[in-house]
């Protein structure tokens, strides 16, 4: 029996009747039943969902009828996408027993392509932080050494797909929250451009900035999924018209001769130094395909944190103003109105969401708004600037995903600057819009896996994928 | 110090938060080392730059405007009613809300 499932490797096992979907879900839920009480990766399970679909997949495999793209395929949700009838919390407190009414678009979509939903995972309350310990259902280890954060904020997503107990996993990112999870856990993980993925059903953190993407165990599973969750949707008013490419087919298209901006801002001080051996061992791969390596400036990179953590917050506090105890979640019963808003928004939130609501109403504050909001606004039109400039001279950027392997549990927890900090080169792509992956790029101290982003033009998701392919295919994940 | 316990107050007052006094004093020095943080932004001359308050330019976004305007049958209330604190079908109870 496969231990590794691959995409591929269900179909065929699957339509060489070696395995029932029925099965392999099963299969897949006694990993989980092993793996998790360590893990606390997963925070709710699904199973009657789940085999109601194995059996409609097994079922169509019985009458020898067509199997829709992923069909049979085992994969984990992160807790901020509503999923109808499994409970889901945001890793909040206030969403405690929240069922949604409704599927998010990309669920509709991976239900209708034959994915099976196993359960959703552990993250950072409302998809705030960068280590998964801001979860109020406790933090996820990291699979590869488990005494790390997996990376945040969608940190049970990585590590069930890095633990093999999802094929597959549908993370969000907003500054970060794919791509740098990913790095830690050494899985591929990206973030379409902004109006690639519906962002419909995704519970808001900040709306200009937010984003559903998948985890994978190859960059061809990635691609796999992402043409699935990928398009146009009526119920996203930012959702694309454009086409959705033939992922899986454009990543095999050689490198050769494609341009890669290498920006000098990304391999600045505080980066480790076993990190940036990594990446240049990585973008010497690039060379041996054939790249050609350009050096860019980006020079706007140094503002991204300060930028993002206005714009984000701002967004932030706008969103979950509609926690208010009247028509979901927790409820703090009080004799007034006002003070039962007051009191069930202090009961239910945890530390990091108060600080950000604190923070975010702060700089759109009646005296403030101009000197941060607006301000912030203003440099995040010149960080998309950078990138708009790069794209004129090169094909993609190639930088590292985060400038340290995964940290300690608790070694950052207390100083909230410090944690911010972490997210320097993955914020710079959510404010531009762009799309960005990360890609396994060795390992250091012998266990910890280093990842290696690229950014792609808007829109232009294909090349993105095929440079992260090639990189693969070329051993990136051992260099 | 860029944020004081005046501050603090009227912005969760803002945001209907309640905070106790230690999450006061723990928040309001945290804010206030990242505004701190926040002010690098000013060693950049913005004066002439456009805010970026969207992502898509116009031709990328969906033509949200120009769609028909068309009923479509929509029979959520159960559902979302379920999921209330305390429902009174088909409303919301809220605690009072005018004094007499």
């Amino acid at each position: 029996m496969t231990t590794d499932w691959t995409i591929d490797g269900v179909r065929t096992a699957l339509t060489e009747k070696k395995i029932s979907a029925r099965e392999l879900t099963s299969e897949f839920y006694k990993r989980i039943e092993a793996r998790n009480p360590e893990l606390n990766a997963f925070l709710a399970l699904s199973p009657e969902r789940a085999r109601k679909q194995a059996d409609r997949i097994d079922a169509l495999i019985a009458a020898d009828k067509p199997l829709p793209a992923l069909a049979g395929v085992p994969i984990a949700v992160k807790d901020v996408i509503s999923t109808r009838g499994i409970v889901t919390t945001c890793g909040s407190k206030i969403l405690k027993n929240y069922v949604p009414p409704y599927d998010a678009t990309a669920i509709e979509r991976l239900d209708a392509a034959g994915a099976i939903i196993l359960g959703k995972t552990n993250c950072d309350e409302f998809a705030m932080g960068s280590s998964n310990e801001n979860s109020a259902y406790g933090a996820v280890k990291n699979p590869a050494s488990t005494d790390r954060v997996p990376g945040g904020s969608s940190g049970g997503s990585a590590a069930a797909v890095a633990a093999g107990l999802a094929v597959a996993a549908l993370g969000t990112d907003t500054g970060g929250s794919i791509r740098q999870p990913g790095s830690f856990c050494g899985v591929p993980a990206m973030m379409g451009s902004y109006g690639r993925v519906s962002r419909y059903g995704l519970i808001a953190f900040a709306s200009s900035l937010d984003r559903i993407g998948p985890f994978a165990t190859s960059v061809k599973d990635v691609a796999a999924v992402l043409g699935v969750i990928a398009g146009r949707d009526p119920h996203d008013a930012t959702s694309t018209m454009a086409a959705v490419p033939d992922y899986q087919k454009e990543i095999t298209k050689p490198v050769k001769g494609l341009r890669l901006g290498v920006p000098k801002e990304y391999f600045g001080e505080g980066m480790d130094p076993a990190v940036r051996q990594k990446i240049e061992a990585g973008l010497e791969i690039y060379r041996r395909l054939g790249c050609e390596l350009v050096d860019i400036r980006m020079p706007h990179t140094d503002y991204a944190i300060a930028t993002y953590y206005i714009i984000a917050t701002a967004e932030a506090s706008s969103n979950l103003a509609r926690y208010d105890g009247v028509r979901f979640g927790l409820r703090v019963d009080s004799d007034s109105l006002l003070a039962m808003y007051r009191k069930t928004r202090g009961a239910g939130f945890g530390d990091e969401v108060k600080r950000r609501i604190v923070l975010g109403t702060y700089v759109l504050s009646a005296g403030y708004y101009d000197a941060y909001y607006l301000k912030g606004q203003k440099v995040r039109a010149l960080i998309a600037k950078d990138f708009r400039d790069a794209f004129a001279k090169v094909d993609a950027i190639v930088t590292p995903t985060s400038p340290a392997p995964a940290f300690r549990i608790g070694e950052r927890s207390q100083d909230p600057l410090q944690m911010y900090l972490a997210d320097i080169y993955t914020v710079t792509g959510s404010l531009a819009g762009v799309p960005g992956i990360s890609v396994p790029c060795g390992k250091v101290c012998g266990k910890l896996p280093v990842g290696l982003q690229i950014f792609g033009a808007p829109f232009a998701e294909a090349g993105m994928l095929q440079l992260a392919y090639a990189f693969e295919q070329a051993g990136g994940a051992r260099v | 110090m860029k944020i004081n316990r005046e501050d603090m107050v009227r912005v969760a007052e803002l945001a209907y938060l309640d905070l106790g006094e230690d999450e006061l004093e723990k928040y309001r020095r945290q804010i206030d080392e990242i505004l701190d943080y926040i002010g690098k932004l000013n060693e950049l001359d913005t004066s002439g730059v456009e805010p970026m308050a969207q992502v898509l330019a116009n031709d990328q976004a969906a033509d949200a405007t120009m769609r028909e305007d068309l009923v479509v049958p929509s029979a959520v209330a159960e559902d979302v009613l379920r999921q209330a604190p305390d429902p009174e079908p088909p409303y919301f109870r809220v605690p009072k809300v005018i004094e007499r």
